[in-house]
């Protein structure tokens, strides 16, 4: 099992550890609803040194990042950032990733740890046109601060200022005392705050640094279960849960980052028009239970009648709104918002009904 | 933390205070503690003759959900309906309000064969 820069301080801190994608990494510290509540409100500390970083470079780089994204990259300006997705051929998806434009002709694609691997193997096989790549998954290390205190509680440590950062854009500079380091609006929450970017050599300085820094506000670290909720209440797609390599951006409710504009011609381009033309027959969709019950990954949808309508993908108690939420596909005539559907919780048949996302809006 | 010593315990660490011909079942604070936040109870077995070992319950905390078995033979009497809004008393005070259900003891030979807290801590500390 991989550890992390941060493994032996994450338990030192009481978190409970677990294997995930390969890597040591804390579960939970002081329990799954405190820690959801302390960055809703707060301000709270994720490990996410597990994520992959590929960078991108030379004079083919945009070719191959917009061959393989299904995103706009030529939209991209320089410090800007993009969610996208890579799709794998068969109109599904290989992973889903965030693309930043570092400077001329060099990007960064920071995916999932789950699929470093594949992603790697995917990608090499697709530069056919020579575009430089370089996997610098086990040399970065990546910190996300997130909650509403974040700024007040991690400016002291930098002279960039923090607060002209604009969500989806970064910056590079010095982080407590550590050059080079990639300030990034982004998070996997809806809460706010920064990921930041780091060679591993210098990371336990600046996690220290942090958690010193942000003391006194009451800064504290959260674990992955935790970072699960929050991204659920947001309605933002877990890969290997909500997308994978059977399901299509269009169906996942992606499309707002599938553009088929003019210069963009992705992997599975015609394909995902395709769908997006003739309508999908299963669509990716949030719903909250009316009746009480939590949904699961894998529990099944039903009509009134029983008949299986769809299948759940991400479902939890969520922590804010006290209530079952979840996201899951169902069958093209019960996708409308407010549409009654049934969650089938054991043997019984749950009411529940069709949702705009996020769940939660702070 | 040991287990109180006037509880009898299961290996799937639910307890078991003894009031007479009547029983109260709750999980240990070691099972709270590996469930973590509870955020769900549901019985649905209230009036039912239950035997030792069958499910009375389900249990969801945030990330996992758990079946919960009858520690001896009895009859369903009563569901802890604090539970439904409070289920987060199981985590607070497991041996206490957190209780889960009343049975009504079927066979009282049974409670032989639960361990004491002793044992049960022996099962948890190894």
């Amino acid at each position: 099992m991989k550890k992390t820069q941060f493994s032996d301080l994450n338990k030192a801190m009481g978190g409970k550890m677990v294997e995930f994608a390969g890597y040591e990494m804390p579960v939970e510290f002081t329990g799954i609803n405190d820690e959801h509540i302390n960055v809703r409100e707060n301000v709270g500390v994720f490990d996410v040194s597990h994520m992959g970083e590929v960078w991108v470079k030379g004079p083919k780089a945009f070719e191959f990042v917009q061959k393989v994204t299904t995103n706009d990259v030529a939209a991209l300006s320089i410090g800007k950032i993009q969610y996208s997705c890579f799709p794998n051929g068969k109109g599904g998806i290989v992973d889903d990733l965030l693309v930043y434009y570092y400077e001329e002709e060099k990007y960064m694609l920071v995916i999932n740890a789950s699929n470093i691997d594949k992603d790697w193997a995917w990608l090499q096989k697709q530069n056919t046109m020579g575009a430089e790549l370089e996997n610098a998954s086990d040399n970065i290390s990546q910190i996300a601060i997130q909650g509403p205190n974040t700024i007040k509680a991690l400016q002291s440590l930098t002279d960039i200022n923090l607060s002209e950062i604009t969500y989806y854009t970064f910056t590079t500079g010095t982080f407590a005392g550590v050059d080079n380091v990639i300030v990034s609006a982004t998070g996997y929450t809806g809460a706010g705050g920064f990921e930041l970017y780091m060679y591993n050599k210098d990371a336990k300085k600046v996690w220290n640094a942090i958690f010193e820094a942000g003391k006194e506000i009451g800064i504290k670290p959260a674990g992955l279960a935790s970072r699960d909720t929050l991204r659920l209440e947001m309605g933002f797609c877990l890969y290997g849960n909500d997308i994978d390599d059977t399901t299509s951006p269009i169906e996942a409710g992606l499309g707002w980052i599938t553009k088929f504009v003019d210069g963009n011609d992705f992997i599975d381009r015609e394909f995902m028009q395709n769908l997006k033309d003739n309508g999908v027959s299963k669509r990716l969709k949030g719903f909250e239970m009316i009746d009480r019950g939590i949904p699961r990954h894998d529990y099944e949808i039903a009509d009134a009648e029983g008949n299986v309508i769809g299948r759940v993908t991400s479902g939890t108690m969520s922590p804010m709104l006290k209530k079952g939420i979840g996201m899951g596909y169902i069958n093209k005539g019960f996708t409308k918002l407010d549409t009654e559907i049934y969650i089938k919780v054991r043997k019984r048949l749950l009411k529940a009904k069709i949702v705009k996302l996020p769940f939660y809006k702070a | 933390m040991s287990a109180p010593e006037n509880l009898k315990y299961t290996k799937d660490h639910e307890w078991v205070r003894v009031e007479g011909n009547e029983a109260f079942v709750g999980i240990t604070q070691f099972a709270q503690g590996e469930l973590g936040d509870i955020v769900f109870v549901e019985v649905e077995t209230a009036g039912d003759e239950l035997k030792e070992g069958e499910t009375f319950g389900t249990i969801e905390a945030v990330k996992t959900v758990s079946d919960m078995f009858m520690p001896i033979s009895g009859e369903v009497l009563e569901f802890n309906e604090k539970l439904e809004d409070t289920p987060e008393l199981i985590n607070n005070n497991p041996y206490g309000e957190g209780w889960i259900i009343k049975i009504a003891i079927a066979d009282q030979s049974e409670l032989d064969t639960l361990l004491d807290s002793k044992q049960y801590d022996e099962l948890t500390n190894s």
